[in-house]
């Protein structure tokens, strides 16, 4: 016992040192790592909440308005990006997200933010020129390399036996313009709602996933070998040539498709928190640009005025007969309930399982 | 310091602090742990119990279910037959690299799940070293149930191995002397001495790796190729269903997941309580 | 494991006699050994392998551009941060839960240690989504930290909070069956000798269970600087800011930038190792004191 008492008492001084020295390191350890973290916090930030495809357009486009800010307001500014599934990151920015400006696949989910959050008024779409839309894409198939199954246009897609890529109507915007594409060509080759119905109903029942997002989608068929047609966007189809080989797949354009529209908006409430609306202005207005236009086309994006593009960059955009929203669902006000609404058309048709 | 105040439910003691150690892990875990759980079980609730039930039997939520619940047991049943023969070897063998291999079965524990995930991918794909293997055997693994079951072996290998360990290494020697000298064969001595010796951590490592198998998400959706009804997994689901704004279906399958894991634990601490009371030790 | 010195005399020779009785032939126990080395190279040394592979897959310069990146660099501080917050926050849960759970005796106990236990059989998936469901814009407290202008979803705090969810049991598990088997007899001698609460604490039960906490630091600052299911749920994803390692790790992947995605991933990779070199390095100096918990972690 005596010999325990006097272990112990030696023990205090030493270990009481050693525990402050350990505190203080910690401290600072921790002192250093908050600083770190939030020492670069101070410079001008934008947060550019976008769908999918985008990643690599708007890679190029930051670097550019970086450049032209600096050189017209002396201030270094930082674009940050986000990206997922265009309705899935609409719920996000629904969710809290404090994006200072929205660029997503569609009208309708930058709609939801206005409607369910109240962060930017309804008429938002107006604010900007083309519909706030700076460049415009469609809905293309992208084949395996020599086209086995032999999938030239939209009716090819309801054959059994070929198997459909597309992401989830619920989440992706593109998945919706794949959805609503697919649904246009049918309305004018059967003319007759039935058939349209089980046309989609068919197409749907050769669709072994519906990933969450374009991005999801065509590492699925790209990289992990699903499937015999990826209905994807066309600056997507170009991207995964470009990636994975031009060896490997082919673009088929089909007779007919849908002119998307995705849209660019501010989003008014979290501007005025952030503080930041000028620059976000200046980011959107920028888009508009011959620069930007430009970019847009290089990424394979049509850009809204060509003039500005390179020649080089437009030829490659197959001439497809493209309808609107506007013309054929009455818009998105009107499509998105109808298709994509609980129980709207989608839900109604897609019976996953068989 | 705050001197603890004789609550009727507890035993006197003569050490301090009860009160402050107890309001500080009651804080943090109503916190952190019981209000936000709370929080779910009220979102599902809020659904009305028929639209409750009609996301609960969704043949896409039970596909998900049986999933994760399937692969998980079957990658559980691998890591039991292959947990007991590591620790084993471990405890009964020497070879070089022992103390290596000892130490390098924690890993799962150590490597975060998306990097197994994305190794797994990288292996088993059609193009990767394991992958293409399997493919010249005619077997797809990575996208496929079986690449899930893959990932959930990776994460729920040292369970077993350290429930089984420490008994076999404390298994008093003796009883297996005195079979050996009873004229019993090795095989039965094995069998009719040692494994029912170990059993009891052998379920409780096999329900820890299949409890942590069930909830398993970073390692497996790279790996899963995640097809609605063959290949996606039930916490996949709650994302996919929180990305869609269905807030209460995403809380209704995590309730469900929930459940099972309360059941679980309860099962793994009575299964502890057993083996401490027929082996002292847990 | 010092099975040798418990072998009596009788039974020795007995096991001279018939070695076949006590132990396998050299042909089972090899095949044995090939058996558990096999699935192990399969299932743990070659993913392990592939990441490094992978990640120098287009050679040096490429990797050291992949980790040297501003996004990469954002997203290594950001891991630290969330680390250095919350496993500090769960050590002090942790030994308080260890305190009251181990030291005294009441109702409940056993329901309050299953609670600690719960994150581990929780999937991190739901770990994430309940703090969306409470502190989301929609959530039941959104609104009010909106108008009071609190961030907590898809930024550091709520990161911290997925983590600490995760993370919680780690330090309490290891110190709980410790402090149990060494008993209160140290403190008991400490506060009748005159010492404060204290100060027995601090240098009575501490000093004790140092490696046991040490060893449950380890473990969960690993899952805290690897936890991906929770944290993508609360991120948002903003690139540079709210992106931990993990999941700069599945942004670079999902952009066909693998071996960039596997640079920073054996990042990683190498914390686990060190965490596992560490872990050993206890287990083996101290390995008594730990022994009573290594099992359970």
């Amino acid at each position: 016992m005596s010999k325990l008492l006097a272990r112990r008492a030696r023990r205090p001084k030493a270990a009481a040192a050693r525990l402050a020295a350990e505190i203080l390191a910690t401290a600072a350890a921790f002192a250093i790592v908050l600083f770190a973290a939030f020492g670069a916090r101070a410079q001008t930030q934008l947060l550019n909440v976008s769908y999918d495809p985008t990643r690599e357009l708007y890679r190029a486009v930051n670097a550019a308005f970086v450049a032209e800010w600096r050189k017209a307001t002396g201030q270094t500014l930082t674009i940050r990006q986000s990206h997922g599934g265009s309705g899935a990151q609409a719920r996000t920015v629904i969710d809290g997200l404090r994006a200072d400006v929205v660029t997503l696949a569609l009208s309708g989910d930058i709609d939801a933010i206005a409607e369910r959050a109240k962060l930017l008024p309804a008429d938002w779409q107006a604010r900007l020129p083309h519909n706030s839309a700076p460049y415009t894409s469609t809905i293309v198939f992208l084949v395996r390399k020599g086209n086995p199954k032999g999938v030239r246009d939209w009716g090819d897609l309801a054959r059994p036996g070929v198997s459909v890529i597309t992401p989830n109507p619920k989440t992706s915007g593109g998945a919706r313009w794949n959805y609503l594409a697919a649904w246009a060509w049918a309305e004018r080759h059967f003319k007759d709602e039935a058939k349209v119905r089980e046309y989609i109903g068919a197409v749907l029942r050769n669709t072994p996933v519906l990933d969450t997002g374009a991005r999801g989608s065509t590492t699925t068929f790209a990289q992990r070998g699903i499937g015999d047609v990826f209905l994807s966007w066309e600056n997507e189809a170009f991207l995964a040539l470009a990636e994975f080989g031009a060896d490997k797949f082919d673009i088929v354009a089909p007779s007919l498709s849908i002119l998307a529209e995705p849209p660019v908006a501010l989003v008014d409430a979290n501007v005025d928190r952030n503080g930041t609306r000028k620059a976000a202005q200046a980011y959107l207005e920028f888009l508009y640009t011959p620069a930007a236009q430009a970019l847009i086309a290089k990424h394979h994006y049509r850009p809204r005025l060509p003039q500005h593009a390179e020649a080089a960059d437009l030829a490659k955009f197959p001439k497809i007969e493209l309808v609107t929203i506007d013309q054929a669902f009455g818009g998105w006000a009107k499509a998105q309930p109808t298709h994509f609404g609980d129980g709207g058309t989608f839900d109604q048709l897609y019976k996953p399982g068989r | 310091m705050s001197e603890a105040r004789p609550f009727r439910w507890r035993e006197p003691s003569i050490l301090p602090g009860f009160g402050l150690a107890f309001g500080v892990l009651a804080a943090g875990l109503s916190v952190l742990i019981l209000i936000p759980l709370a929080a779910l079980v009220l979102k599902a609730a809020s659904a009305g119990p028929a639209d409750i039930v009609a996301i609960a039997t969704a043949p896409r939520t039970i596909a998900a279910l049986r999933l994760s619940f399937g692969a998980a047991f079957v990658a559980a049943l691998v890591n039991a037959v292959f947990g007991l023969l590591i620790a084993w070897v471990l405890v009964r063998y020497r070879f070089p690299g022992r103390r290596f291999v000892d130490a390098a079965v924690d890993l799962p524990f150590a490597l975060p799940t998306a990097v197994a995930g994305i190794a797994l991918t990288a292996l088993w794909a059609g193009n990767g070293w394991l992958g293409s293997l399997a493919a010249s055997f005619g077997v797809k693994v990575a996208y496929t149930p079986l690449g899930v079951m893959i990932a959930l072996i990776f994460v729920g290998l040292p369970f077993v191995v350290r429930s089984v360990q420490p008994v076999l290494a404390d298994a008093q020697r003796d009883v297996e002397e005195a079979s050996a000298l009873l004229g019993a064969t090795r095989w039965r001595t094995v069998f009719c001495v040692i494994l029912p010796n170990v059993l009891p951590a052998l379920l409780t490592g096999f329900t820890l790796a299949f409890a942590r198998a069930i909830g398993e998400y970073g390692s497996v959706i790279f790996i899963a190729g995640n097809v609605p009804m063959v290949s996606e997994i039930a916490p996949l689901l709650i994302v996919i269903r929180l990305e869609q704004f269905d807030y209460a279906g995403a809380a209704v399958v995590g309730v469900l997941m929930l459940a099972a894991s309360l059941v679980l634990l309860l099962l793994i601490n009575a299964l502890q309580a057993w083996s401490r009371r027929r082996l002292g030790y847990v | 494991m010092s099975s040798a010195s418990s072998l009596g005399a009788t039974s020795r020779r007995a096991a001279a006699r018939t070695p076949s009785a006590l132990r396998e032939s050299s042909l089972v126990s090899g095949t044995l050994i090939v058996l558990a080395l096999g699935f192990l190279l399969l299932f743990l040394f070659l993913p392990l392998i592939a990441v490094f592979v992978e990640a120098f897959r287009r050679g040096f310069a490429a990797y050291f551009e992949a980790i040297t990146e501003p996004d990469a660099l954002a997203a290594m501080r950001l891991t630290l941060l969330i680390a250095a917050i919350a496993v500090p926050l769960n050590v002090v849960l942790g030994v308080a839960g260890a305190w009251a759970v181990a030291r005294f005796e009441f109702r409940g106990k056993s329901v309050l240690v299953s609670l600690i236990d719960l994150p581990f059989s929780v999937s991190p998936v739901i770990a994430g989504l309940v703090y969306v469901l409470l502190f989301g814009a929609q959530g039941y407290f959104g609104p009010w930290l909106r108008a009071n202008g609190v961030e907590i979803i898809f930024a550091v705090p709520g990161i911290v909070l997925a983590t600490m969810f995760v993370t919680f049991p780690f330090v309490a598990r290891e110190l709980i069956p410790h402090m149990e088997t060494l008993g209160s007899t140290d403190e008991e001698a400490a506060l009748t000798l005159g010492a404060s609460p204290w100060r027995t604490f601090f240098m009575v039960t501490l000093p004790n269970v140092k490696w046991s906490l040490l060893y449950g630091v380890l473990l969960c600052n690993a899952r805290a600087m690897g936890e991906f299911g929770a944290v993508a749920v609360v991120s948002g994803r903003i690139r540079g800011v709210t992106t931990t390692m993990p999941l700069h790790v599945e942004i670079l992947y999902n952009e066909y930038m693998g071996a960039a995605a596997f640079a920073v991933a054996s990042l990683l990779a190498l914390l686990a190792l060190v965490t596992l070199a560490a872990k050993a390095l206890l287990e083996w100096r101290y390995a008594e004191e730990i022994a009573a918990t290594r099992h359970t972690s």
